[in-house]
């Protein structure tokens, strides 16, 4: 059944997003198209049902969570809201935190930095963020991340003083976390949505820290 | 094989991204779709996913583990007939 009648011995694992263009997606394509024909026509599933999904999931962005940050980086109250009930305070925004039951969001500030990992799989806040970059579904994030977070941030340009704390959180099927970056200093005199356009996908997975604008550098 | 938290490894991370193909984004919304449904839910895709033979897991790309996994659990509940995918496919 399935994969098991296709050898995928001649990937070469240095590599591991090429098969997905060279090996995997014509077989695995073909096969995903056909199943949900087949899914339609037993009527397990609506042809619609499919389709609403698709247009939610590419619809999905990290412009979305951007938001939240920003707003909480202006707005004090609305930064507690967010802390004490992620999803209330996304349907504030009229944003959608999707059917993911908890998402967490976690403040860092000077002494703590939080970073998010799912060792298991790949559970992410893909409502606010969209889908979840590729690395942070490949093997070598998922371990190093918990056994040397300091230097995987390292790699990603993150330096953190020794004496910052940093606390590497582990997602779930049920629980999703979402980071709030620190206010870059020198962005006093921006407005909401500029602070938005700082506010990257990395920072809000706790693997970057948001730029200082080039105009407010000093 | 599956929790791979804290293993030991100095593996490069690949920061290289891709845009989700069309497939990818036709099996994750039919994953989707079928949990919205109450035909199965998440906790069995990662079931399905973690019934996975090891080389299988190792190398399969993201999303052919989906696949895998939606195959193996509705064949489990008998919405799909065993080799009534792979039938369809030769025809």
């Amino acid at each position: 059944m399935s994969l098991h009648d296709h050898d995928h011995d001649d990937r070469d694992h240095d590599h591991p997003h090429e098969p997905l263009t060279i090996v995997g997606e014509p077989v695995a394509a073909a096969r995903v198209r056909a199943l949900v024909d087949l899914l339609v026509e037993k009527g397990v599933v609506g042809r619609d049902d499919v389709r609403q999904r698709i247009d939610w999931l590419v619809s999905r962005s990290p412009s979305d969570g951007a938001r939240l940050v920003a707003r909480s980086w202006v707005d004090p109250e609305f930064r507690q809201r967010l802390l004490a009930d992620t999803r209330a305070a996304a349907f504030e925004l009229d944003l959608d935190p999707g059917p993911s039951p908890v998402v967490i969001a976690l403040e860092n500030t000077e002494t703590v930095h939080h970073m998010v990992v799912c060792t298991l799989c790949s559970c992410y806040p893909k409502a606010l963020l969209g889908p979840p970059p590729d690395w942070y579904k490949d093997f070598p994030y998922r371990s190093r991340a918990v056994s040397e977070p300091r230097a995987v941030l390292e790699e990603f340009g993150v330096h953190l003083d020794a004496d910052v704390e940093l606390r590497v959180v582990d997602s779930t099927a049920d629980i999703r976390y979402l980071v709030i970056p620190q206010r870059p200093s020198g962005t006093e005199a921006l407005r909401e949505d500029e602070l938005a356009a700082l506010v990257t996908r990395d920072s809000m997975i706790g693997v970057a820290i948001p730029a200082v604008p080039s105009p407010a550098a000093s | 094989m599956h929790d791979r938290g804290g293993w030991l490894t100095d593996a490069r991370i690949d920061r290289s991204e891709h845009e989700l193909a069309d497939w990818e984004v036709l099996m994750d919304s039919l994953a989707g779709a079928l949990g919205q449904k109450g035909v199965m839910n998440v906790d069995e895709l990662r079931r399905g996913i973690e019934g996975m033979r090891p080389n299988e897991y190792e190398t399969a790309a993201y999303y052919e583990r989906w696949l895998y996994s939606v195959e193996a659990i509705l064949t489990e509940k008998g919405v799909l007939a065993p080799g009534e995918l792979d039938a369809r496919l030769e025809t």
